[in-house]
């Protein structure tokens, strides 16, 4: 018998039911609920009479929604919109018997920086939540994807999902990162390589020298774009960073439960005979700080490139990038180091953690935003924002002319007031660069913390190695 | 869930790759508590002017394909968010079948559960029914799900292939959360194993 990939162990460690062609309930461990995609799937336990199944494993978050300005907590200062969303939130989190931060609560943030925080995340788990970027809890060693709203109302009343297997895909980041290159630039140039659509249909499980050199942080970022490669879901082995990240948190286990998840926990690992169906290897020491240039994640380049010509692609690509570089307002052999910004966004699931501020911050520490420039700083959640104020992170952002949030989802999704105005562009840490994604006709130039941080003083993209 | 069976109509061609949920339907009607009343926004940014007013270059602007019922895309259709708020404003508009050469996973399930048919073909296939759907107005399109075929205008048949539980939900509008709680016993017995081997959970 061959060996099993991490993701086959946890996939047949939560089968309930197998049908004969294949289709498999699988249990669900972890149902983390925002107020956008939920509404409609209590609304519809309320119409057929159902309960939550296990409400004891269903965390709920207000965080796209909430504007990062203070007075969030009197619902009268949102939009009418906003508002019904987050009061319906409230509401059914009460009536329904889940856990529940909402913005009065230090703990509220971003629901897949609260997760991990609070130790809801836990190797070996399967999580869901329907929003994409739920790929990040991968870091841990759990199987974790976004999920539409018909099926957070199927998680809610039955704990359970109807899913096909995936096939396995392997990432691998062999050697080590080059100064300057983060696990951000591993993910956006995993992307680059394999395509938007090359992880379609698979789980990707990220490993090899340069990832296991990442901090928990960083492996949630790299899980984090897992779906902007097209994949359901990316993962991490869990390791001892791992299991020091989670020791200690407050719903991870403790004492003899404790010494009996670990003892699992040692096992969640692809068995050295496992078999892959898709192999990707990439040197860590050939990897660049890189930028995007167009309206998909896979537009990466290492910042030292020019904008690339719509004529050197190929089939659909080629009109793609066409109608990419004219809605980003760029002109193919233009130097990325030339492209000027107006504003610069530090925040997000993918870059929102305390080691992504610091990393902003190292940068920024007695230096200016650029004149003409506007930034935002929006941690990911109330406790990062806490230790970040703790270490004095805010003064030194302030100090640099940044706008100092409250936690949130904010700019990368635009959901709130915290939006770019048409043709502005930005120079953000989140996740993708879409057309419209950050307000109606904003450019997203997607980076690094520290990348971002560099175009912040310079006011153009920069290469973070000449700041260094 | 509104049963899909056999569909002809007018199938409206969009020949562009990453088509993500972002342009399907962009976050500001994300605000909504209701699953109804998206299709008037349906590819919002790239339908109307900064002012509301429609653009005529836009596909389902024109007078050709204000009706279509199916959509003929490029490949990674639906990349990007989880938002079920993209099927919805394609059912809503009155689009019940999508064709591409590929889909984005999260959106491709999303359809299902909508009582959409998203069907993956390759790109030379695609590219025919492309062709076929530039035409217009007159050449409409039999998408047949019983038989797993779509019938073009000049009557070429191409089959496809659909997952069976899949295809058997959309014949039937079954819900599947109504089948999920008949394992329930299964749950159960699963969730008292899980108590004993795994209490942290």
């Amino acid at each position: 018998m061959t060996g099993k990939t991490l993701y086959d162990k946890i996939w047949d460690a939560h089968l309930v039911d197998q049908a004969e062609d294949g289709t498999c309930l699988l249990y669900i461990d972890r149902h983390l609920v925002h107020e956008v995609t939920s509404p409609q799937a209590f609304e519809g336990l309320r119409m057929s009479g159902r309960k939550v199944h296990a409400p004891d494993k269903t965390i709920a978050v207000p965080d796209h929604n909430v504007p990062t300005t203070a007075g969030r907590e009197n619902t009268a200062n949102m939009t009418e919109e906003s508002r019904i969303q987050v009061e319906a939130l409230d509401k059914n989190a009460r009536d329904f018997g889940i856990h529940y931060y909402p913005v009065t609560d230090i703990r509220q943030g971003i629901v897949h920086i609260v997760g991990p925080e609070q130790g809801w995340t836990l190797p070996g788990m399967t999580v869901v939540c329907g929003d994409s970027h739920t790929a990040t809890h991968g870091a841990f060693g759990a199987l974790a994807h976004g999920i539409g709203t018909s099926e957070v109302e199927h998680v809610l009343a039955t704990q359970t999902l109807i899913q096909k297997k995936s096939k396995n895909m392997k990432v691998e980041i062999t050697g080590q990162l080059p100064p300057g290159v983060t696990a951000k630039d591993i993910t956006l140039s995993v992307i680059g390589q394999t395509g938007t659509a090359g992880g379609t249909g698979y789980v990707i499980e990220y490993c090899g020298e340069a990832i296991r050199a990442l901090s928990m942080e960083g492996r949630m970022t790299v899980c984090n774009m897992a779906i902007e490669g097209g994949a359901r879901a990316g993962l991490i082995a869990p390791d001892e960073k791992t299991f020091e990240y989670v020791k200690g948190r407050p719903h991870a286990p403790k004492g003899a439960q404790w010494e009996a998840a670990l003892a699992l926990w040692k096992t969640l690992y692809s068995d050295a005979d496992a078999q892959w169906d898709k192999v990707v290897t990439i040197r860590g020491e050939d990897i660049a700080p890189v930028v995007t240039w167009g309206t998909s994640p896979e537009d990466v380049l290492p910042i030292t490139g020019v904008v690339p010509d719509p004529a050197d692609f190929a089939g659909g690509k080629v009109d793609a990038a066409r109608r990419s570089l004219d809605y980003m307002g760029l002109k193919p052999g233009t130097p990325l180091r030339d492209i000027k910004v107006d504003a610069v966004f530090i925040g997000s699931c993918t870059n929102g953690r305390i080691e992504d501020l610091r990393a902003a911050a190292e940068i920024l520490k007695g230096r200016k935003l650029a004149e003409g420039v506007r930034g935002m700083v929006v941690p990911g959640s109330g406790l990062v924002r806490a230790q970040a104020e703790e270490e004095g992170l805010d003064v030194i952002f302030r100090d640099a002319g940044f706008e100092w949030r409250l936690a949130g989802c904010s700019m990368c999704l635009g959901m709130n007031p915290d939006q770019l105005a048409p043709g502005e562009r930005c120079a953000a840490t989140s996740n993708r660069n879409f057309e419209g994604r950050m307000g109606r006709g904003g450019r997203t130039h997607l980076m690094s913390p520290v990348m971002a941080a560099a175009a912040a003083v310079t006011g153009h993209l920069t290469d973070i190695r000449d700041l260094m | 869930m509104e049963k899909f069976t056999k569909l002809t109509g007018i199938a409206a061609p969009l020949p562009l790759v990453n088509v993500d949920t972002d342009m399907i339907i962009p976050k500001q009607f994300l605000k909504t508590i209701k699953r109804e009343g998206l299709g008037v926004n349906l590819f919002d940014e790239m339908r109307y002017d900064d002012n509301g007013n429609e653009k005529s270059d836009f596909v389902l602007n024109q007078p050709a394909y204000r009706t279509a019922e199916v959509l003929v895309a490029g490949d990674n259709f639906g990349c990007g968010s989880s938002r079920e708020h993209a099927p919805w404003a394609i059912k809503d508009f009155g689009i019940r079948c999508i064709v591409a050469p590929g889909f984005a996973d999260i959106f491709f399930n999303n359809c299902f559960k909508n009582g959409i048919l998203p069907i993956v073909l390759p790109q030379d296939q695609v590219d025919i029914l492309m062709k076929d759907a530039e035409k217009g107005a007159n050449a409409r399109m039999t998408v047949d799900l019983e038989n797993q075929t779509i019938t073009t205008s000049d009557g070429v048949e191409i089959a496809f292939d659909v997952d069976p539980f899949r295809k058997h939900c959309l014949i039937e509008g079954l819900d599947d959360i109504g089948l999920t709680m008949e394992k329930a016993p299964a749950i159960a017995s699963f969730e008292s194993r899980m108590a004993q081997e795994r209490p942290w959970v």
